[in-house]
């Protein structure tokens, strides 16, 4: 009996070092494809002059997000002193941090001149929400990383609520600020809505709590111990209420869209005509990201901890599909410069810009995903992140 | 040091920082939003697109031998000039015109840049500080005009003039180098039909600041409030 389990011991000790060891290699893969963006410039990505924002934000955005939705498990323990959240909250930190830090890595090696990434906090523009992120984003870290020293250390315990109210505050401020990214394009049809940083919020709180269950699930398969039922059937439902929340602030967006005439050649695009984006759209983030999800979590005699993996799953490739409708869908629509004339010109007016990801943007996006797990990864290793649950009592 | 005592210490502190820190965002606050209008100069443009004759493309041949450009048509390649022929669908008619960087009072790619690179000089004119761009692409969101082009790879046998940049963001400058030596920009030069008057429009005495007085002038997207330094005749 000892022997046979040193040996899943060993074995897993092995598995954790092999999957460590490609995640670096992924990070490595990811280093080679910036050095050469550095070397030969962004010509070798899919971005040009009319889609000038491409996959790495598509990766970035998603994993910046979710790291401020993930938070949800933290402050709905913290804030609202739910037990079954409190014992949730440090691996809810620590997957924002990591999250976070993969997030951020991809947008600032996407620069043209990564080099220069000091330059928003020193040459700070006080009008720029991209320089107000700056300050969200090394605030979160360190706000984050405070609130998991007072949960995690005994004698910081009692700073542990007021950092998780500031953690909650600041983790809102956070994801409208990402939103204005967007709200703030006045000119774009896709963009320069008021709606966007409520949307981004809600969706927060469904990729976040997505990303949350996959990662506490492989937690409790590798330690070989079973999440009590009524507490994955608790967290499931809410996933499901956050699904429904952010569908429901998409069809908001969408239809004051298409309530305005102006914005009706790009509703047109991006839902019925517009090639790879409508599939997209209707196949990835409605079907998978959305109708899957609903069924799986609502719908009665749907076994309890399958179901919630493969809701959690649709639901982060469901964002992924709706954020390159969003991010690259909204730039191939072209600007217009006059509205109700035909135009035409060699810089791409008129016409639909034409998009093509390349294999060094995508690996740049999947080393953040791969930083991401490997900080989880090393720290649920090392330290004390398991959730430890006293017997389930209702709240 | 008891509870208490650490309590208040910390409020202190965070108070002291934040007393220390408002005046200087303050004072930076005020610098910005100074107003222009009472400077002297404004360099502009009046376009008249009655003149601009459908196929010439001199304007754009003498931008990208001022500044270097290639004059690549790929969607990669820098055109911090082009020219958009334009037709009313509803009647037919066609006309076309030169767009560029429409050098706004209010410029969105200002307001949206991270790091202040992106920049409007006291005679109006913006410009991109090419040692500032991070290459973000922001700005290049934000502008209304699709104006601004990224460097997306190498360059070589650059106009000392017109420095540019792997890995920035760059548009058309108005020729701020010949602006600044007092000649015009080099579109307004070639102009073969003189469509494009360049000049000062804070300057009451000026061909351009008579003109528009004169004649019916529109900006592109007015709609926007960006108060453009470029406008068109004949639209």
């Amino acid at each position: 009996m000892m022997s046979t389990s040193f040996a899943l011991q060993h074995k897993k000790n092995r598995l954790y070092y092999a999957l460590l060891a490609g995640a670096g290699l992924v990070v490595l893969l990811a280093l080679y494809a910036v050095s050469l963006m550095e070397e030969e410039g962004h010509i070798i990505t899919g971005m040009n002059n009319q889609i000038v924002w491409g996959m790495p934000h598509v990766f970035a955005i998603f994993l910046i997000v979710a790291a401020s939705g993930v938070l949800n498990v933290a402050s709905i323990g913290s804030v609202f002193g739910k037990a079954i959240y409190k014992a949730r909250a440090p691996l809810a930190g620590l997957l924002s941090i990591a999250m976070l830090s993969g997030g951020l890595a991809v947008l600032m090696l996407d620069l043209g001149r990564p080099e220069r990434f000091m330059l928003p906090a020193l040459d700070f523009n006080i009008t720029s929400v991209f320089a107000w992120n700056t300050v969200l984003y090394s605030g979160m870290f360190g706000l984050v990383i405070a609130y998991l020293w007072s949960m995690m250390e005994k004698r910081m315990n009692v700073y542990s609520k007021p950092l998780g109210v500031a953690v909650f505050a600041w983790r809102f401020v956070l994801t409208t600020g990402t939103g204005l990214i967007f709200a703030f394009l006045t000119a774009r049809e896709a963009y320069g809505s008021a709606v966007l940083p409520p949307m981004f919020i809600v969706m927060s709180f469904a990729w976040g709590m997505a990303v949350f269950h996959i990662v506490q699930m492989v937690i409790y398969a590798w330690n070989d111990k079973e999440l009590e039922p009524e507490i994955l059937e608790r967290k499931k439902r809410l996933l499901g209420i956050f699904v429904l929340g952010s569908l429901y602030m998409v069809v908001a967006y969408h239809m004051t869209n298409l309530y305005f005439a102006h914005r009706m050649g790009f509703e047109r695009f991006i839902l019925l005509d517009g090639g790879v984006y409508p599939a997209l759209f209707w196949w990835g983030y409605v079907l998978i990201g959305n109708v899957l999800p609903l069924a799986l979590i609502f719908l009665p005699g749907m076994k309890t901890r399958k179901s919630a993996m493969l809701a959690s799953l649709a639901v982060v490739l469901g964002g992924f599909a709706f954020l390159y409708v969003f991010i690259i869908g909204g730039q191939a629509y072209p600007l217009n410069l006059f509205p109700g004339y035909q135009v035409s010109s060699t810089f791409g007016d008129g016409q639909i810009g034409s998009y093509t990801p390349s294999i060094y943007e995508i690996l740049l996006g999947f080393g953040g995903l791969a930083i991401a797990f490997i900080i989880t990864t090393v720290s649920v290793h090392v330290l004390n992140f398991m959730p430890h649950d006293k017997s389930y009592i209702a709240d | 040091m008891s509870d208490v005592q650490r309590r208040n210490f910390l409020k202190t502190s965070v108070g002291v920082a934040a007393v220390a820190i408002a005046p200087g965002l303050l004072l930076f606050k005020v610098a910005h939003g100074q107003s222009d209008d009472d400077s002297k100069v404004r360099w502009g443009m009046l376009i008249d697109t009655s003149n601009c004759a459908e196929g010439c493309n001199e304007c754009v041949k003498a931008c990208n031998k001022e500044n270097g450009l290639s004059g690549g048509l790929a969607p990669t390649d820098s055109q911090w000039i082009r020219k958009i022929e334009i037709k009313d669908v509803s009647t037919g008619h066609q006309f076309a015109l030169p767009m560029m960087c429409q050098h706004c009072a209010e410029p969105p790619c200002v307001d949206v840049c991270p790091t202040g690179a992106s920049f409007k000089r006291y005679d109006g004119i913006v410009l991109v500080d090419k040692h500032r761009c991070i290459g973000c692409r922001y700005c290049m969101m934000a502008c209304p005009y699709k104006a601004r082009s990224f460097v997306h790879a190498p360059l070589h046998d650059q106009n000392p003039d017109v420095p540019r940049g792997k890995g920035t963001v760059e548009s058309c400058t108005m020729c701020v180098h010949r602006v600044d030596e007092g000649k015009q920009p080099a579109c307004a030069e070639a102009c073969p039909n003189k469509s494009i008057l360049f000049g000062n429009l804070h300057d009451p005495n000026s061909e351009i600041a008579k003109k528009i007085r004169a004649v019916a002038s529109t900006q592109v997207r007015a709609d926007l409030n960006l108060n453009t330094g470029v406008r068109y005749q004949g639209i």
